[in-house]
């Protein structure tokens, strides 16, 4: 069960990875399959279900990306 | 299920014109979301500097200024003084604050104007793509320093926040960085200090926020972090270097 939830505003992913670089339980990645409007791999969380709502990767957003909640 | 992180109202919905993995869009976050902590988003001027962070007028939610290269300090000098009920604060990068405003910046600390700076020392010049600045490291490689940094033609990069501790007007000066979530975490603890110090009426705060520039060094924007940790934060201790203290004043 899970700890936590993150949602991407995929639109305004510049896909910089900084979120993905200090996810502590390793669920999110670059999405290599889509493509923004900005034409950036936006970042995406692949494991939603291991996400414990820490908010490390929307503390490394620059682009205010993430909204995190938690249980 | 609770909401613990959200885009703060102390932004607008414009989106930055930074490179990917810049750690501008952090350091305008922290700004804005100590803006909305405190309260104070309608009565704060924000002055923007010349440099990458020119067009923050655009991104923070507060009335907002631009100055001159260097001399933002010298532009919310005026603004407090005829509205000092209101919040002022600069945001200047280490081409605009270290090189050309080095005259203003210890000037508005020596008068203890009763502002905050903060400054963004990416050790490099952004926007006009990537020349040496004062902070860039011995070695680092620019536009203008292709061999690396030479100490004996251009000096030892300078440390703004270690010269403005010995000015007694600086009331507060803290330099952090935004390498990691922790970093970040106290980089806004120091901001909002800052902002508290002034609101109390306790005279001028800098903040040195140590930051990355992948695009104008060559690294993708993870990489950027780790080169921040093992170079600027080594010539560039963080850390606390005055804070006000009652009992100093009493």
């Amino acid at each position: 069960m899970a700890k936590g939830k993150v949602t991407f505003n995929q639109d305004i992913c510049k896909g910089c990875g900084l979120c993905v670089s200090v996810c502590p339980t390793n669920i999110l990645a670059m999405d290599e399959k889509a493509i923004n409007r900005k034409g950036y791999h936006p970042a995406t969380v692949v494991e939603p279900e291991n996400c414990i709502g820490c908010a490390n990767c929307a503390m490394m957003c620059p682009d205010l990306v993430i909204t995190v909640e938690r249980m | 299920m609770a909401v613990v992180f959200q885009k703060t109202r102390g932004l607008t919905d414009v989106e930055t014109h930074y490179c990917p993995g810049c750690t501008h869009g952090i350091i305008h976050r922290l700004v804005g979301e100590v803006l909305e902590e405190l309260g104070v988003l309608d009565e704060a001027i924000g002055v923007a500097p010349v440099g990458c962070s020119v067009l923050a007028y655009n991104y923070f939610n507060c009335d907002m200024s631009e100055a001159a290269h260097g001399r933002a300090p010298a532009v919310a000098t005026g603004i407090k003084r005829l509205l000092p009920e209101n919040v002022v604060f600069t945001y200047q990068g280490d081409g605009d604050l270290a090189s050309i405003g080095t005259a203003e910046i210890v000037h508005a600390a020596h008068r203890s104007e009763n502002i905050t700076t903060i400054f963004v020392n990416n050790a490099i010049y952004g926007m006009t793509g990537g020349q040496m600045a004062p902070t860039t490291m011995i070695g680092q490689r620019t536009t203008t320093s292709p061999y690396g940094r030479d100490a004996a033609t251009t000096g030892m990069p300078i440390k703004i926040s270690e010269m403005l501790a010995q000015v007694p007007g600086a009331t507060f000066v803290e330099r952090v960085a935004v390498n990691t979530p922790g970093n970040v975490r106290k980089a806004k603890k120091a901001i909002k200090r800052a902002f508290e110090l002034q609101l109390a009426g306790k005279g001028f705060g800098i903040i040195e926020v140590l930051s990355t520039c992948p695009t104008n060094w060559g690294l993708d924007p993870v990489k950027a972090l780790r080169w921040l940790e093992d170079n600027l934060m080594v010539y560039y201790p963080l850390g606390n270097f005055r804070d006000y203290q009652e009992v100093e004043n009493a």
